[in-house]
């Protein structure tokens, strides 16, 4: 699954500086910047969108589909993720803010977060059924599924292979909704980078049934101007068992295991895989890891802060609790999920971007290479030679993708070398003039 | 090729830094995922109990295309009864450590289980040697 390489995470050259500042907080370590600009390596982008979150400039960015792009279809239906929901205040209600989607051109909306209800169900089953302890870990978050296949593959096998809450929408659209049409185009209203890249190159899936993905961020602002002028009709049906999903705890409080770990956060998704690669977690049943802070909440494509799009998620959970907007019994989805295929259709493969060389002995070679190069570098991680870490940066040297010398504390320590041996030279008198 | 690492006897927190960085070598060679597992398992529980119970030490891993050889090596307190430490459940670990998650007597059946090869030479008052090898499966578990 390697496929084409595409990444929804791109560059935007004209904005870089070449400051570094992204290359630190990469997971995989998978950007180096040459000659002024941050490039990202392919094999290695996991798309989990911490290189925009941190860029001082803007400069990395989304590839997402325009919202002229709904007008390739007769049928055009809006997938919301629930995280939509939180970008608003409390005036603007989930009625208010799908019938404003209808009113920028989508003809009809049908909430991710109706399908999470499915998708939370079909994965407690398949962990019932499993019944093997676990843990298993849910494979919504694209960003946490090609962590696993780039730098932890020994745990691939603990993938729940169930298909994420965006692809079982698209599905129930497609073949519930709309059988048999070949003008329906169906749209992710995304709060994060990854989708867009599991949209063209979908994992444990041959194709994507999502048309294209527009991020919260480019919708943002029409949208909002929408709003006030929208006549509100009451078609939202997801209840808070589904729009939890857009916040950390909010799908293993669905799929309801007990013993389930939420972890939200790239560095510390890595510490829980990194704990139960060891051998640990022996207790835990279910993992429920996303990459971004706090969870989908805290996507690079969204606008509002995380903490408060998730406080606003919380008390619109509450209310559907009580009953007063809650029209969607828990599993009785529109249009019926039963019969449609929520399963993985092939299994999610290791990549191999991190490996030195295909071959393990030069592999070997190389990485005794790096060691050594590694002990003559200086460990301050500085940057500047555009490797994260004087490690990576041995690393590329020993692959040949860097010079010894693009380190400065190398560079100045050649130029004093040269400058002793030019003094040393200029000692030296022809025989004739040394008067010693 | 040999990678070595201090492993301090102070700081729980920082055990589990030299199994991480063999695992992140294994990776780097593309060795097979299932054979990363139980070398990170087996060499982790190892590390574990170094720091628990032998003040620290030393760890070093031999790293060949065939195989990884694991050595730790502290001056600890070494293990008086061999055969009463290899059962599962028996633990000399203080409550503190149980508090923790650890000392559930599982680590050195932990680590049989998972190596190829075990060895543990232990002397009272000196210290103690584990020795852990772990071949690898069919090279490349990844796709190019």
């Amino acid at each position: 699954m390697n496929g084409p390489s595409f990444h929804s995470v791109t560059l935007d050259p004209a904005k870089c500086k070449g400051c570094t500042t992204c290359i630190r907080f990469c997971p995989t370590e998978a950007i180096r910047v040459r000659k002024g600009r941050a490039y990202i390596i392919d094999e290695r982008c996991i798309d989990c969108g911490e290189c925009i979150r941190t860029c001082p400039n803007n400069a990395k960015k989304a590839v997402s589909d325009p919202l002229s792009a709904i007008e390739r279809f007769a049928v055009r239906v809006a997938l919301p993720a629930p995280t939509l929901y939180g970008q608003f205040d409390e005036r603007f209600s989930v009625d208010r803010i799908l019938c404003g989607l209808l009113d920028l051109g989508f003809t009809d909306v049908f909430e991710v977060a109706e399908a999470a209800e499915a998708v939370a169900s079909e994965t407690a089953g398949w962990i019932a059924a499993a019944g093997d302890g676990g843990p298993w870990i849910s494979s919504a978050c694209p960003a946490v599924v090609k962590l696993l296949q780039v730098r932890f593959p020994s745990l691939l096998d603990r993938l729940a292979p169930v298909i994420s809450p965006m692809e079982a929408a698209a599905r129930i659209v497609k073949e519930r909704l709309y059988p048999g049409r070949a003008d329906v185009g169906v749209f992710f209203i995304s709060p994060c980078a990854g989708k867009v890249t599991v949209s063209r190159v979908p994992q444990g899936l041959s194709e994507s049934a999502v048309d294209g993905v527009i991020s919260i961020k480019d919708i943002y602002l029409p949208l909002r101007n929408a709003l006030p002028g929208v006549e509100e009709r009451p078609i939202a049906r997801a209840s808070g068992r589904g729009v939890a999903w857009a916040h950390i705890d909010g799908e293993s409080d669905a799929v309801g295991v007990p013993r389930a770990i939420s972890v939200s956060g790239i560095a510390d998704v890595i510490g829980v895989f990194e704990a139960l690669e060891n051998g640990k977690l022996k207790d835990v049943a279910f993992i429920e890891a996303l990459a971004c802070p706090a969870g989908c909440v805290g996507g690079p494509l969204t606008v509002e802060n995380p903490y408060i799009a998730r406080a606003r998620l919380k008390a619109l959970e509450r209310r559907s609790g009580e009953g007063t907007d809650r029209r969607n019994p828990v599993g009785e989805i529109q249009g019926g999920a039963p019969g449609i295929g929520l399963g993985f259709e092939e299994p999610v493969k290791a990549r191999s971007g991190l490996r030195l060389a295909p071959d393990m002995l030069k592999a070997m070679i190389l990485l005794e290479e790096t060691e050594l190069i590694g002990e003559t570098l200086p460990g301050l991680d500085c940057g500047s030679c555009g490797a994260p870490t004087c490690r990576a940066f041995a690393e590329d040297v020993a692959k040949g993708d860097a010079l010894i010398t693009d380190c400065i504390f190398k560079l100045r320590e050649n130029v004093r070398k040269l400058a002793e041996e030019l003094i040393n030279m200029e000692r030296l008198q022809p025989p004739g003039l040394d008067k010693d | 090729m040999k990678l070595r690492y201090d492993v301090p006897g102070d700081d729980l927190s920082l055990a589990g830094k030299a199994s991480a960085e063999v695992k992140r070598a294994l990776g780097r060679l593309g060795v097979d995922p299932g054979a990363i597992k139980r070398a990170a398992v087996s060499m982790y529980e190892a590390e574990i109990n170094m720091v628990i119970h032998g003040g620290g030490g030393v760890a070093t891993a031999e790293l060949s295309p065939e195989r990884v050889v694991v050595v730790m090596e502290d001056s600890g307190p070494g293990i008086p009864d061999l055969d009463l430490a290899m059962q599962e459940g028996y633990s000399t670990a203080p409550e503190w450590i149980r508090e923790m998650g650890f000392g559930a007597g599982m680590g050195l059946p932990n680590m049989k289980r998972n190596a190829d090869e075990l060895r543990i030479e232990s002397e009272v008052g000196r210290g103690t040697k584990v020795t852990i090898v772990v071949a690898f499966g069919a090279a490349g578990g990844a796709e190019a």
